[in-house]
């Protein structure tokens, strides 16, 4: 009974399999990536620079079909020319890098949409904007472990500069020039992180999985490593139930798993240690002074 | 022997208007130096000149062959984002930046010297405490733990004693000075008048031109505070180009 309901839908079905490695992969550098995103608070920056992939991957998918490689490339060239693009803007006019942001991914959105329309049906529009987990090939599962990989990697040769640009941005540019080159890579990652997730989970729920999980874990550690590790675990778990959750019910499985992860924030706000709002209420006794 | 620091007709600012103006002369090794004036008078501007976060309008910083990166800097409190989930061990770590950098490890021999470091500042037991939940002077204690580990030989301090207690001021001075009979050049901007009379041989008095320089006695009298004060409230907008400067 159990074993039906938990794991056999894994067992039985290599797409779920599939699916399921890809998730978990995912999560491994989606929650790292987000708990940076958000102590740097730019939450929304995520969200911004996801949209700005769909036109590049719209690019690509007009040239060449959906070829894994065109829609990678095309993806991975339009998140890094918006994220420039919108630095610079910021850098030259009195607009605020938020506000700069908001205003290329609403053009990305609408740019990419008006591409992929030209030369696809509507069903390859629900691809691009929501994605399609049970379907990952080899390739696209190889790219996505690769990309995770990087992150990894990547992330712990920066952590340093990344945990002090956040805590006390004056002190790192005192003693190192290495805050600067340490924000570039990571803005790297993140656009590397979300064309990973892209193909699974679409422009526009891939970075649910980087930011949901991040968000609910700053309910429940006070601890930068922690925190990292429980929206890790907390978005391969959205994943596992997300991807059981559709199979059961039908229900598409990309918001599913984003619904999960939404679940696990909405629970995290409620009886979340640190700070969720039933602690709030009802703090216990004070302690001795 | 050659001066810690020497400033030539340094002037420094921000978009052309000068916030610290023409100022000339250099600092011993092993001063212990006071910087005073009003809010907006360009202390917080020298530092940042001198630890190469601002590049000069115009003039030099000699810094005696010294890197920036080798001086150790206390910047305002006010810039540091409370919030981040870091512990007070962690923070005090990142004084061995210069050490350790980006990759290198912490070993057996820094743990001691960051408990030390711990120690020394009165805040043993605090080391897994998050930053969050420290007081304001706990704050400050943690930020002079990393300077202690810092072991630079000179030492900027931007107002490090803003709303702190008269225990924590004292216990953080006494570092001061073990840094001042160690011969490490000390300069910290400062607003309480009698606490560098008591404490700080030489004081540098700014209203953006340098007001007075020299032995604390002779910098802090009510002559000089008030010239000081008129000096600082005459910000003009529409400035024309400084003549001295051609």
């Amino acid at each position: 009974m159990l074993y039906d309901a938990f794991v056999a839908p894994f067992a039985e079905f290599e797409f779920m399999r599939r699916a399921l490695v890809g998730t978990f992969a995912l999560a491994l550098g989606a929650g790292p990536i987000g708990v940076f995103l958000m102590l740097r608070r730019m939450s929304l920056v995520g969200d911004a620079m996801a949209h700005a992939i769909l036109p590049g991957a719209a690019l690509g998918f007009l040239l060449s079909g959906l070829s894994l490689f065109a829609m990678t490339a095309g993806g991975l060239a339009a998140g890094f020319i918006i994220a420039l693009a919108a630095g610079l803007v910021a850098r030259a006019t009195e607009l605020k890098e938020d506000a700069s942001l908001a205003a290329f991914f609403l053009i990305s959105l609408a740019l990419g949409v008006t591409i992929v329309s030209v030369k696809g049906t509507n069903i390859d529009l629900l691809h691009f904007l929501f994605g399609t987990v049970l379907a990952l090939d080899d390739a696209t599962l190889i790219l996505i472990a690769a990309i995770t990989s990087i992150t990894l990697v990547a992330l712990a040769l920066i952590y340093r500069p990344l945990v002090l640009e956040c805590v006390d941005p004056g002190y790192l540019r005192s003693v190192s020039r290495a805050g600067g080159p340490a924000h570039i890579a990571f803005l790297a990652l993140v656009v590397i992180n979300l064309v990973g997730g892209f193909h699974a989970l679409g422009t526009l729920l891939a970075v649910g999985l980087m930011m949901l999980p991040a968000v609910a874990a700053r309910f429940w550690a006070r601890d930068i490593t922690a925190m990292i590790l429980i929206a890790t675990i907390g978005g391969a778990f959205s994943g596992y139930a997300g991807l059981l959750l559709s199979f059961h019910t039908s229900v598409p499985s990309g918001p599913a798993i984003i619904l999960v992860a939404g679940a696990l924030y909405a629970g995290s706000i409620l009886i979340g240690p640190v700070g969720g709002l039933l602690r709030q209420a009802f703090p216990g006794r004070h302690l001795e002074a | 022997m050659k001066a810690a620091l020497r400033f030539t007709d340094l002037t420094l600012g921000y978009d052309r208007h000068p916030a610290v103006h023409h100022l000339d002369g250099p600092v011993e090794q092993g001063t212990l130096l006071a910087v005073c004036g009003p809010n907006g008078a360009g202390k917080s501007t020298l530092f940042k000149g001198v630890v190469g976060l601002l590049a000069p309008l115009a003039g030099a910083i000699d810094l005696n062959g010294r890197r920036a990166h080798d001086i150790a800097y206390l910047p305002q409190i006010a810039e540091i984002d409370r919030s981040f989930p870091i512990n007070v061990y962690d923070m005090v770590a990142m004084g061995l930046w210069r050490r350790a950098g980006l990759f290198g490890g912490i070993g057996g021999a820094e743990r001691e010297r960051i408990e030390q470091a711990i120690a020394a500042v009165g805040l043993r037991g605090f080391e897994q405490r998050a930053i969050s939940s420290l007081s304001g002077g706990q704050m400050q204690r943690t930020l002079f733990a990393r300077l202690l580990l810092q072991d630079a030989s000179v030492i900027l301090l931007d107002e490090p004693f803003n709303a702190i207690d008269a225990k924590t001021t004292a216990d953080l001075l006494d570092i001061v000075r073990r840094w001042h009979a160690e011969e490490r050049t000390v300069l910290a901007a400062l607003h309480d008048l009698d606490l560098v009379k008591a404490h700080f041989p030489e004081t540098l008095l700014l209203a953006r031109e340098p007001v007075a320089w020299g032995r604390t006695g002779e910098v802090l009298t009510p002559e000089n505070l008030l010239k000081a004060r008129q000096m600082c409230e005459a910000f003009d907008a529409g400035a024309a180009e400084c003549v001295q400067a051609a």
